[in-house]
């Protein structure tokens, strides 16, 4: 089983990176574009067989280490 | 002035430690080095230094895992029970992590890193780690690093202003605000709620010597000595 773990900055927090980018983007054409996010994908092969049991393990991770939620937020998404 | 054993706490990655051993050693104390598998701190500790670097290479962010290792309980312990922890730098991350320390270090609004010597304006001087350095006063320290942009939520920092948490921010030569890294309210350094945890990003243990371009850090660190 496998668990892909998003990371990003919380709605509010300034993401600096996304701003260079947005910026970037802008300089190339590419106007359409109302805001950039950047975040990162934490994927995690788990011995694990129920995946309701194995997603609430991923987050009490998440909780602990992968992200810091003070600045940002996740999402946990079991894939088989 | 007393003098002090002051623990100087090193993981895989930690680059300044040996500037900090010499830093207080400088001002007459005595240190210890204190590998990040020790479980315990060397006994009578009167200070704890969390040196700057890029612990376990600053991976997942900065700070993030060099917060688990063994020697970190031992420290959430002594910060539990009073005793003073200072952290520089990649130290200042490293307890923002462990939360022993509020809000958290991003990265830098330029996405630059940034190495310079930097002015600095006191904000407040009561507390051990400032006590000899004036309110208002312009220091200047050498800052270097690329995830200095301190962000913690509006109403934890009103909280801090009133508290007196605030200790350093960002400056121009003038002592007018500047921003340098993104910091909310140019903040440069702070302390906890009980006045026993400080975090700083620029790098006192740097500026010991007015030949090598400022003294302005001794100053800092004696604070600890006459507490």
């Amino acid at each position: 089983m496998k668990a892909i773990v998003n990371v990003y900055l919380k709605e509010g927090v300034l993401d600096p990176q996304g701003k260079a980018v947005h910026h970037a983007l802008g300089s190339l054409g590419f106007d359409n574009v109302r805001d950039v996010r950047i975040g990162k994908q934490i994927v995690l092969e788990l011995d694990a067989s129920d995946p309701e049991a194995a997603k609430k393990e991923v987050e009490e991770m998440a909780e602990t280490l992968l992200a810091n939620t003070v600045i940002e937020e996740y999402t946990v998404e079991i894939v088989e | 002035m007393k003098t002090l054993n002051v623990s100087i706490l090193q993981f895989p990655g930690t680059n300044c430690e040996y500037d900090t051993v010499y830093a207080f050693r400088r001002l007459g104390h005595e240190t210890t080095l204190v590998w990040h598998k020790e479980e315990s701190l060397p006994e009578e500790s009167d200070l704890v230094v969390v040196p700057g670097g890029f612990s376990y290479g600053d991976y997942l962010r900065a700070g993030s895992i060099a917060r688990f290792s063994p020697v970190m309980k031992a420290v959430q312990a002594y910060a539990a029970e009073g005793g003073k922890v200072l952290g520089i730098c990649n130290g200042f991350q490293i307890l923002t992590e462990a939360h022993l320390l509020p809000g958290a270090l991003k990265r830098n609004q330029n996405l630059h890193f940034i190495s310079r010597i930097q002015s600095l304006k006191v904000v407040d001087t009561d507390n051990d780690f400032l006590r000899f350095c004036q309110k208002d006063e312009i220091l200047r320290i050498p800052i270097a690093h690329a995830d200095g942009n301190y962000f913690v939520d509006d109403e934890t920092l009103d909280d801090m202003e009133r508290n007196g948490q605030i200790l350093l921010r960002y400056c121009d030569e003038n002592g007018d605000p500047t921003v340098v890294n993104g910091s909310v309210r140019q903040i440069a350094g702070i302390c906890n709620r009980e006045k026993n945890v400080f975090g700083l990003m620029p790098h006192p243990e740097r500026a010991m010597e007015s030949i090598l371009g400022s003294e302005d850090g001794a100053r800092m660190l004696e604070g600890f000595a006459s507490a």
